[in-house]
């Protein structure tokens, strides 16, 4: 075959158009694989909200529930310890709750609760993932809350994370809202309740 | 013609046996001066044909669901016949892998194998290491234990570290809000399927670029250079026969350790098989004490060294991408430890003893001393490699031979 009067420019561009054209193909193919990746159905209904009964909590007391199958710490405050929150003497990396990913809005940024003793907690560490240890106000010297045993992350009786530890955000408070005044139910946010 | 030879040469007119035969093995010319450093590549060749038939094996039993998997892993070894052992043989495997692959990593780093023209053997050597820490980490999730589950937990969520999207790569990556059987399932695909598929070509290519360049050897120079009149080097000696039955020596004392792990200590007093694995995985209890596997922990030493989290996965993830720029970085005039400077000797000491210091912390809890430890080892760490365009270049070299001493 003869190589005289080849267009390149037009050989240059069929060739692009043809792995463009490909790449999209290729793009559009790779679209069930990572999206087969995603939570099933299943595991979505599986994430139902759940509800729980505050009238036989304890001050002090806590109680795990499990939410999409995460450990969801609930614990009734004392007022002192709601009032120590407020004015802490404690070193903290976000005291104000600024990071917006870590609370619903409608919870308080310094006590992260809708009712002031209740808190809910999901129990997941925000370091590496570990369950924090849940520690009484008399049980420790460092004012009671949550000690990550993995790393050794500490977080006070709001979940607020202390400054000098590995974790660097507070714990997480799920969505939840009130169906009475002694029921909570957690997976369903205040909004749409 | 005999029969054989003529049904040789069927074969050959349809498919290059004999030329492939010839110029891997009975015509590859290794240098001649091999030494025991030199064991651990067909080693690891070895081991990777034990976890390939063990694995085929242990899937014949084991089930990958949520429900099933640790009660399938307990019904491997105690009602299948000879499960315990095919899964002592899988699980010492790996751990026997990482200790070929870091003496066979070790050997390039004191004889110069990865410098030029090898650049392109250390790069896929590279890709399989990485690979492999996949493999194993993936399988390690497989027995679904409490360790299984929670250091699939912690590794796992290293990735929340990445900007924007990392918590919604998390659960990508899981296929759920928290690890579960999805989970489970798609690390069994992976493990089984994908990542063994990518590992036997990155193997294949890893050789073949070996043979195009040739061996390396402990005085760091070309064979290639001298050749006698056919073009045959002449301190270069057919790979077959000579080095498969040298091999088949090394072969042997590997056997005789591996089997005494197997038989005696397949748990390795927690190192191999870590004791919190011996209960099912429950996602509600973090044991109190987590640390990876021994293969591991020098890095998850670098991760926990760093006192930001997402400044730590970028210092673990460059501890690692650091090592696949090796050939560049050394610039000494000599390959092999033989003739360099004896700065080089005090900077490659320092280099293992740290290496060795951060695995072993990585499988301690941290303390504040032990964490000002593994922060000095970990700038060790990086100084030996960052520097290394500088340092490689100290003092006079020792004058390199022509020909290889034995």
């Amino acid at each position: 075959m003869s190589n005289e009067g080849v267009d390149t420019g037009k050989r240059r561009f069929l060739t692009l158009a043809t792995a463009g054209v490909g790449a999209v193909g290729a793009a559009f193919v790779a679209v069930p694989f990572i999206g087969s990746w995603n939570p099933s159905a299943k595991a979505k209904a599986a994430g139902a909200p759940v509800e729980v009964d505050l009238s036989k909590l304890e001050v002090g007391q806590m109680v795990k529930v499990e939410y999409r199958g995460k450990p969801v710490f609930v614990v009734k405050r004392s007022d002192s310890v709601v009032e120590s929150l407020k004015n802490t003497k404690i070193d903290l990396k976000d005291p104000k709750s600024e990071n917006p990913d870590q609370q619903p809005e409608y919870v308080d940024g310094e006590i992260r609760s809708i009712r002031p003793d209740i808190m809910v907690l999901v129990a997941i560490c925000t370091h590496l993932g570990c369950v924090p240890q849940h520690k009484k106000v008399t049980e420790v010297d460092w004012g009671g809350g949550f000690f990550c045993p993995c790393h050794g992350s500490q977080f006070d009786l709001a979940g607020r994370v202390f400054s000098g530890v590995p974790a660097s955000k507070n714990l997480e408070v799920p969505p939840y809202s009130y169906l009475s005044d002694d029921r909570i139910i957690i997976g369903v946010g205040q909004e749409v309740a | 013609m005999s029969r054989m030879a003529s049904f040789m040469q069927w074969i050959d007119d349809r498919f290059p046996a004999t030329k492939v035969w010839n110029e891997h093995l009975a015509e590859y010319y290794a240098p001649k001066n091999f030494n025991f450093w030199y064991f651990f590549g067909s080693l690891a060749l070895l081991v990777l044909v034990n976890q390939i038939l063990t694995g085929i094996w242990l899937t014949m039993n084991y089930n990958p669901s949520g429900e099933q998997a640790y009660a399938s892993v307990e019904f491997i070894m105690r009602d299948v016949d000879w499960g315990w052992l095919l899964r002592y043989m899988h699980s010492t495997g790996a751990s026997a892998f990482f200790v070929v692959v870091y003496l066979h990593m070790f050997r390039a780093l004191i004889y110069g194998s990865f410098r030029k023209p090898r650049e392109l053997v250390w790069l896929f050597g590279m890709i399989i290491f990485v690979l492999l820490m996949a493999e194993a980490f993936m399988g390690y999730l497989l027995p679904w234990g409490n360790m299984s589950y929670w250091g699939a937990q912690v590794i796992i969520n290293l990735f929340s570290a990445v900007p924007y999207v990392g918590d919604d790569l998390t659960q990508w990556i899981r296929g759920d809000y928290i690890i579960s059987g999805a989970t489970l399932n798609r690390f069994f695909a992976l493990h089984v399927v994908a990542l063994p598929m990518a590992l036997l070509l990155m193997v294949f290519l890893h050789i073949v670029a070996l043979h195009k360049v040739g061996s390396n050897n402990p005085d760091g120079i070309e064979i290639k250079k001298y050749k006698d009149e056919n073009g045959i080097p002449l301190d270069g000696i057919p790979f077959h026969p000579y080095y498969t039955v040298k091999d088949i020596v090394g072969v042997a004392v590997f056997l005789f350790f591996f089997c005494l792990i197997i038989f005696f200590a397949p748990d390795m007093g927690g190192f191999f098989l870590e004791p919190p694995n011996f209960t099912p995985a429950d996602p509600l209890k973090t044991p109190a004490h987590i640390a990876p596997v021994w293969y591991f922990t020098p890095f998850y030493s670098i991760l926990r060294a760093v006192p930001d989290q997402q400044l730590g996965v970028v210092a673990m993830a460059a501890s690692l991408i650091v090592l696949f720029f090796l050939p560049w970085l050394d610039r000494s005039k000599v390959k092999s430890i033989r003739y360099k400077h004896w700065s080089f000797k005090v900077w490659l000491a320092i280099f293992v003893v740290s290496f060795i210091i951060l695995g072993y912390l990585g499988m301690k809890g941290p303390t504040p001393m032990r964490t000002l430890v593994a922060q000095i080892c970990t700038v060790y760490y990086f100084a030996f490699f960052f520097l290394m365009p500088w340092w490689s270049q100290w003092g006079e070299t020792k004058p390199v031979p022509e020909r290889v001493t034995h």
